[in-house]
């Protein structure tokens, strides 16, 4: 309990009481070790389904079921080709290519209703904003299943069911609080006399908004982007609600009708086509995972 | 700064006309700049949930103007099976599901947090099932995956157990469908982790020297520190949960079977609403989960005063 003579006794001695036992570089080596077993094995079943698909889009059809074990000595690209064909007379680049058109839609759709109206949030002072603000933070926790209906009249109504408008209109409206939210967040922390200062050399809000905002809000941009383009791309209950065309389908309702017309007969090819549905997805995580990891820690978004 | 100062002071002292009217522009370009999300506010969001308000009084079937019923769409909810199974399975889902996904989350934001090396490479690992869980592809897979000597029939019979496939067991469904939000642990978990970095660590310094053990730290230290964040994945993940949809339509070809097993409230709503062309009933069903979910908003709000602790004074 003596405390080293280059540490002033009297403010060392009480944490020396309580912590006896400096940790020694053995004991440190072997936390680490214990730590990183413990991760490592959790990391392997948390990603064995992904990896089970994968390897299971190779395997022949025969080995997909009754076997766990991961390899095989038959992997072949056999599924892709089944699965490449499409279903119901529709090629699987023609859902793919159906899938990007309601993506991109969606991100053009998104990144400019939202960064608009957040504009409006965070930086004009109007009557009625926060009022507004509050609606705007409610519809974050509403059921997305009360509007669904009356939308849906609507829509019929207006003859555009089987068409991407039901899908696309409410992203270039906004209606995805949650992105104007983030922007919203993200503007408030852009230091304020940057427009004030163009605002006195005579710069209106279209040019505070277009030549000053928007270049600085590039990190939300980006993860809304990243967001907006996974969201839709896994959208399953909006294309299920308005499109009755396969040739309209995107990937998710595509896979629907592959399990619907094939059923278990041929688990290989619909497992293949699951993973060509998911590949964009694997691929912007694998390119921009800092950004939405960050962007998840930072703004409590949902994956 | 002198630049700054007298500029500002140029903004203040400006005459009262150009103030006015300055502020004339910024009404107007507030409410145009909030226009888009306005419209689709009035248009998307209230329009809609005002006539789903009318529609579920009334019986509609899309075809046929819809004939006003008064309350015999709610009263006929209660006296029906399939829709009091529905809330029995919806629940038990979000009871169950919703706190161990929540526990696994936190415990492993715990082991992740005193991690020197490696965090990133884990937090993106255990993170990736989010982005794509509730993805059709996901639940092609789990279906393969729990069904008869699939994987995991297969691989708890390595030891000894045999549950046969859990798909179309009608007690396993449930089980099947928490560990599939349970393996989604990693967005709740990103947020815990970020939640963990922002506690001082003088406070477990301090703990430390008066002898408090790891136990009493989390108890004392890391959980009163974290319920903000504790809070926000409650309520958002509890209201996601309450919403799950292709997942369940997916597992089972969109009937809720076997047996009503997975007859998810929204999956009900949609089979009433768009198979049964019953319109007015599924609205109440869909005002039914907006009371519900607003209810327990209000609930997790009155109550976390108790348990919620705001940095600072009190809000």
């Amino acid at each position: 309990m003596s405390a080293p003579s280059t540490v002033p006794a009297a403010e060392y001695s009480t944490t020396a009481e309580y912590n006896p036992k400096p940790e020694t570089t053995l004991g440190r080596t072997l936390r680490s070790v214990a730590f990183h077993t413990a991760a490592l094995a959790l990391v392997a079943v948390v990603l064995y389904p992904a990896l089970w698909m994968i390897t299971s889009s190779l395997k022949p059809n025969s080995e997909i079921i009754g076997n766990p074990a991961l390899w095989s000595e038959n992997f072949s690209l056999d599924n892709f080709v089944t699965a490449l064909d499409g279903i119901g007379g529709v090629t699987t680049a023609q859902f793919f290519t159906n899938s990007l058109i309601l993506a991109v839609g969606s991100v053009i759709g998104t990144v400019l209703s939202a960064s608009v109206s957040a504009y409006a949030f965070a930086r004009i002072t109007f009557p009625g904003r926060s009022m507004f603000f509050g609606m705007m933070i409610a519809t974050l926790l509403l059921p997305f299943h009360v509007v669904i209906i009356p939308q849906y009249i609507i829509f019929q109504q207006l003859g555009l069911v089987d068409t991407y408008v039901p899908l696309l209109i409410g992203k270039f409206l906004a209606a995805d609080a949650f992105f104007v939210f983030l922007m919203v967040q993200f503007m408030r922390n852009l230091p304020r006399d940057l427009d004030e200062a163009a605002r006195i050399d005579g710069a209106g809000h279209v040019r505070i908004f277009g030549s000053i905002m928007l270049p600085l809000m590039k990190p939300a941009l980006i993860s809304s982007s990243i967001f907006a383009f996974i969201w839709s791309w896994n959208d399953f209950l909006g294309p299920l609600l308005y499109l009755n065309t396969p040739e309209k389908y995107p990937l998710p309702l595509a896979l629907r009708l592959f399990v619907d017309q094939t059923q278990s007969s041929d688990y290989g090819a619909m497992i293949a086509m699951s993973v060509l549905a998911l590949l964009p997805v694997l691929a912007f995580f694998l390119v921009f995972q800092r950004y939405i990891v960050e962007g998840v820690s930072t703004q409590g978004l949902k994956g | 700064m002198t630049l700054t100062l007298t500029r500002r002071r140029g903004v203040e002292t400006a005459p009262p006309a150009r103030r006015a009217g300055q502020r004339g522009a910024d009404i107007r370009a507030g409410y145009t700049f909030l226009l888009p999300w306005l419209l689709g506010f009035i248009l998307l969001a209230v329009g809609p949930m005002l006539s789903s308000l009318y529609l579920s009084f009334t019986d509609y079937n899309l075809f046929e103007a819809p004939t006003w019923i008064g309350l015999e769409n709610y009263t006929d909810l209660f006296a029906d099976d399939r829709f009091l199974q529905s809330v029995q399975v919806t629940l038990s889902y979000v009871v169950f599901g919703t706190p161990l996904k929540l526990a696994a989350a936190l415990a492993v934001a715990l082991l992740l947090n005193n991690a020197t090396q490696g965090q990133g490479f884990y937090r993106s690992a255990f993170y990736a099932p989010s982005l794509i869980g509730a993805s059709v592809s996901i639940a092609i897979v789990w279906k393969a995956m729990f069904g008869d000597d699939g994987p995991v029939d297969q691989g708890l019979g390595f030891f000894g157990i045999h549950l046969g496939g859990w798909v179309g067991n009608p007690s396993m469904t449930m089980p099947m469908m928490i560990l599939l939000t349970v393996w989604q642990f990693g967005a709740p978990m990103v947020i815990f982790l970020a939640g963990l970095k922002q506690i001082p660590t003088e406070l477990y310094e301090a703990a430390s020297m008066d002898g408090a053990g790891p136990w009493r730290k989390f108890v004392n230290i890391t959980f009163p520190m974290l319920s903000p964040v504790v809070f926000f994945n409650l309520l958002l993940e509890t209201i996601h949960a309450f919403q799950i949809f292709a997942s369940a339509y997916i597992i089972s070809n969109g009937e809720g079977g076997p047996a009503g097993s997975t007859l998810f409230y929204t999956l009900y709503l949609y089979l009433r609403g768009f198979s049964d062309f019953r319109m007015g009933y599924a609205s109440a069903m869909a005002w039914l989960l907006v009371i519900v979910v607003g209810v327990i908003t209000l609930l997790f709000f009155r109550t976390s005063k108790s348990w919620v602790h705001y940095g600072g004074d009190a809000r």
